[in-house]
């Protein structure tokens, strides 16, 4: 996609230059948030059922290299073939393979953030592979040529006039139509024929089954389940972190999965993938690709239990305002910017700045990930390997050794205090972002320091 | 791409097994020590799955829920709402509509106006149904028929998600199976609620009364 | 009981009134409570930015000040969570047992003098603002994402002023985008949040905005003035001590 060296303050900075799509963009997504609300205060156990995901979650890090093996056998035993990539290239080199072996040039594909995390369409298209994203948000940011702006909702940063002018372009829908309706309705025409002709699926997955060696995808649109059942290969694609323990453990799963994601009580289908349907060829890809290096940082190794529900996301007043696309990164968000780091910190060094750790994230995180004091730990760790720019670091030591000195420090304040009263443009400019938007506030004439020392001090 | 393994003698020769393997090393060594599973009984509600909720949340999701006496019922229904549309069912119940021609592919049911399977179960809490390959005839069946109608009984309806998987392990295996909770729908553009995304346009729910069989 | 009153150094500086206030309302309820003339600042601002190893100095002196009170009370929210969390990775003996006798105002009001009744009046509609780190980091009130009981700590105090009119929000508790550093390193986000946090109030009919942490309230007093908003940010000390609204700027 497009290569980006922005950073989210000014990517978000351009994405406020235009304030009723920020309000839009908030209120959209507030809304989901509210959803969301309206269908957890419905179920009194919800906390225990977070603390439970949390904790199963919790048992498959510790054991994960048990049920990796278990998994592989069990699918093998299914008649599934695993495949194991050790990074993103390895991964579009085995999709690659497999769709050469099938003699397939065009294939369809569910909504998978793991492709889109391993470049996979771009990497396709280079090697003469046409892929088609058969979810409708997908599909929509795929025409205008964008990356995915929410990991559930695809394309909530686009208006529906401008979906309408995409598919008049692309679809043939007449000019000026903008009905969701209408809209849907063409992309289903066009769909039912991709989905009729092309010959390879590839779908993500949701969880997979150590116990069984099952796989679950949930989808809401069916595409996955159209694309996997008319195709004659069947690829899925998966993180090593999707697995679960049993399937009985679904039942805790399913439950906290689309109510924190759209405030749903279920998704339309969540399907059990367990065999090759008779005649059908079933791959599994097990992606590394980072996540054994997570695993191995005792801090941010809980960001491996997130099941993808963009809860986050919607809760999170900077994500609103400041849409997906401002944190460059396949995943966007709080969880994108606890994971991004991970993949490359010179890159992702900005993302666990943009936030105010308000903590609203980790409170709706259905696995409980402690999303914000990770964001605050990516700090340190991102200061200590001399990723800060030079001029915070100066500053920052600079008023750590100010604090340090009750002296100094007071001393500094009378100057600031003065300053403020009597030479107002010296702050009051526009080099101080404060005073941008905001005023400052009025320096009072003493501080309360003085005023204790005069009026309580023996 | 770790070739080496590939070349090696008496080694499997699979591409791949270099990840494999270095994969597996990295999360033996890297994987915190282990800890208990949870117990996840305390979430069955003990009660009996009520009616009242799963029709009422069939509603909510854009489902249709028609409780029936018999069989019959239900054939007159389809015979009144598709007429002379292509309506396909692999029910031996209703055996006056057709099944599954032998030896089709998926792509022979493109034309489906209206798939009829039976359920296993349906959740209270979510209005989802429980369908396995073993109903479906074609597993595309309930995803490509423009509309889709399942057949469950009064008798088969469970609380919540955590019934379910105990019933889901008291079935025959399946090879492929879903939960089915509502007609295709998608939100995708602007939050919008649009029925009928890729999958069927409506899904009707037959809540057969048990007592009558 | 002895209790050291730890004052923000933004709040020294700029609002000295609510440290006054904040005295005063202590010395009423009858508590002996001493401000330690050499103490600056708890550490954060460098911290919350990456430098936690630069606020050792701040850690050294805190505990240098402090050690030796019964309880500390701050009225910050975010500063008492700081302490309480970060306080003991700074490498000092039992900073731990400091760190748990810090408070913030309003909690310290609640859980451990239990007051149950104050004398003030305000005559005003007053909007609530939840402070995220008093709130979701010290549970001075109920979250809107948990499914939990419905309480709130600063609520019941500002509820035994008389007169007093509480509205409600339509977002309860969201974030008013301050967030220390952030509010200059993200600009643009940050004066969004907090414009449409002031909006939820005014649309409410507030008159003052108040709140247990003076930070959220001085980033979203700057963005009132900045629109010639009449409406004015009171700390929730100086509503406890008894402060009629009247000659506040």
């Amino acid at each position: 996609m497009k290569v980006t060296t922005k950073e989210h303050a000014e990517l978000a900075g351009d994405f406020n230059g235009d304030e009723d799509r920020v309000n839009w963009h908030d209120e959209t997504l507030w809304w989901v948030r509210q959803k969301r609300d309206k269908v957890v205060h419905q179920l009194p156990e919800w906390e225990e059922l977070r603390n439970a995901a949390s904790a199963i979650k919790d048992n498959v890090l510790g054991n994960l290299h048990g049920y990796l093996q278990q998994f592989e056998a069990k699918a093998q035993a299914n008649g599934i073939t695993v495949h194991w990539a050790a990074n993103a290239a390895e991964h579009n080199q085995i999709v690659h393979r497999l769709l050469n072996e099938h003699q397939v040039t065009r294939m369809v594909k569910s909504k998978s953030m793991l492709t889109e995390e391993c470049g996979l369409n771009e990497y396709l298209h280079e090697h003469g592979i046409e892929v088609i994203d058969s979810d409708l948000g997908e599909r929509i940011v795929q025409l205008a040529k964008e990356p995915p702006s929410h990991i559930v909702l695809p394309c909530i940063h686009k208006k529906k006039e401008e979906i309408g002018e995409l598919f008049h372009q692309y679809l043939g829908t007449p000019l000026d139509v903008s009905d969701p309706q209408v809209l849907t309705e063409a992309a289903r025409g066009h769909l039912r024929e991709i989905f009729i002709t092309r010959k390879a699926a590839l779908t993500g997955v949701n969880f997979a089954v150590a116990e069984t060696g099952e796989f679950v995808v949930c989808t809401n649109e069916g595409n996955a389940d159209m694309g996997a059942h008319l195709a004659d290969i069947h690829i899925a694609s998966m993180g090593i972190e999707k697995l679960i323990p049993e399937k009985k453990h679904l039942g805790i799963f399913l439950r906290l999965l689309t109510r924190s994601a759209t405030g749903q009580p279920i998704t339309t289908y969540s399907s059990h993938f367990k065999t090759p349907r008779k005649g059908q060829a079933m791959h599994i890809i097990l992606v590394d690709n980072g996540r054994t290096i997570q695993l191995g940082r005792e801090d941010f190794r809980n960001s491996l239990k997130c099941i993808r529900c963009g809860a986050c996301m919607n809760t999170c007043p900077v994500y609103r305002r400041s849409g997906g696309h401002s944190y460059h990164n396949a995943v966007a968000g709080p969880i994108g910017s606890i994971l991004a780091p991970n993949l490359d910190m010179e890159k992702y060094k900005d993302l666990p700045f943009a936030s105010t750790l308000c903590g609203s994230c980790s409170n709706v995180c259905p696995v409980k990930i402690d999303i914000h004091d990770q964001l605050y730990k990516w700090r340190q760790v991102l200061v200590k390997k001399g990723l800060a720019p030079t001029g915070k670091i100066v500053g920052m030591k600079i008023m750590g050794a100010a604090l340090s000195w009750p002296a100094i420090y007071r001393i500094a304040g009378k100057v600031g205090r003065w300053t403020l009263k009597h030479a107002p443009f010296a702050v009051n400019n526009s080099f101080n972002p404060w005073y941008k938007q905001r005023e400052m506030p009025v320096p009072p004439g003493e501080s309360f320091g003085e005023w204790y020392k005069k009026n309580r001090t023996p | 791409m770790t070739e080496d393994i590939v070349n090696q003698p008496g080694k499997v020769s699979l591409r791949g097994a270099g990840a494999r393997d270095k994969i597996l090393a990295a999360v033996a060594q890297n994987q915190p020590p282990q800890t208990e599973l949870p117990d996840i009984g305390i979430f069955r509600t003990g009660a009996p799955g009520s009616v009242e909720q799963f029709v009422q949340v069939l509603t909510n999701i854009g489902a249709k829920a028609i409780q029936v006496k018999s069989w019959n019922e239900i054939a007159s229904f389809i015979t009144g709402n598709y007429g002379t549309a292509r309506v396909v069912t692999p029910i031996a119940e209703l055996a006056n509509f057709k099944n599954i021609p032998e030896n089709s592919t998926p792509h022979d049911l493109y034309d489906v106006e209206l798939a009829v399977v039976k359920a296993h179960f349906g959740v209270a809490e979510n209005g989802a149904v429980w369908v396995t390959e073993d109903n479906m005839g074609l597993r595309v069946l309930p995803f490509i028929a423009q509309h889709l109608a399942v057949v469950i009984d009064s008798g088969e309806i469970v609380p919540t998600m955590a019934e379910a998987y105990d019933r889901i392990s008291r079935l025959p295996a399946y090879g492929f199976a879903v939960f089915i909770a509502g007609p295709s729908k998608t939100a995708d553009i602007e939050q919008s609620l649009v029925i009928g995304a890729h999958g069927p346009r409506s899904a009707t729910v037959f809540i057969i009364d048990q007592r009558a069989r | 009981m002895r209790v050291g009153l730890f004052i923000p150094c933004y709040v020294d500086q700029f609002y000295p009134k609510v440290a006054i206030a904040t005295l005063e309302l202590l010395e009423k309820l009858g508590v002996e409570v001493v401000y330690p003339l050499n103490q600056t600042c708890c550490g954060q601002p460098m911290a919350n930015s990456g430098f936690q190893s630069l606020s050792k100095g701040c850690s050294d002196l805190f505990i240098k000040n402090f050690n030796e009170f019964d309880y500390i009370v701050s009225p910050s929210g975010s500063c008492v969570l700081y302490l309480r969390e970060h306080l003991s990775e700074t490498g000092h003996h039992h900073p731990d047992y400091l760190g748990s006798r810090v408070y913030e105002l309003s909690s310290f009001l609640t859980d451990v003098l239990q007051v149950k009744n104050l004398t003030g009046s305000f005559p005003h509609k007053v909007g609530m603002h939840q402070s995220c780190h008093g709130q979701r980091g010290l549970h001075l009130s109920s979250m809107s994402e948990l499914v939990a009981p419905v309480f709130s700590k600063p609520g019941k105090l500002l509820n035994m002023i008389k007169d007093i009119e509480l509205i409600a929000l339509s977002r309860v508790d969201e974030c008013c985008g301050f967030g220390g550093t952030f509010c200059v390193t993200e600009e643009a986000v940050s004066v969004k949040m907090g414009k449409d946090r002031v909006a939820d109030h005014l649309l409410q009919g507030a008159e003052y905005i108040t709140g247990v942490d003076m930070s959220c309230l001085m980033h979203m007093e700057g963005i009132l003035k900045r629109q010639g908003s009449k409406v004015k940010i009171i700390h929730i000390a100086e509503i406890l001590n008894g402060d009629t609204g009247e000659g506040n700027n």
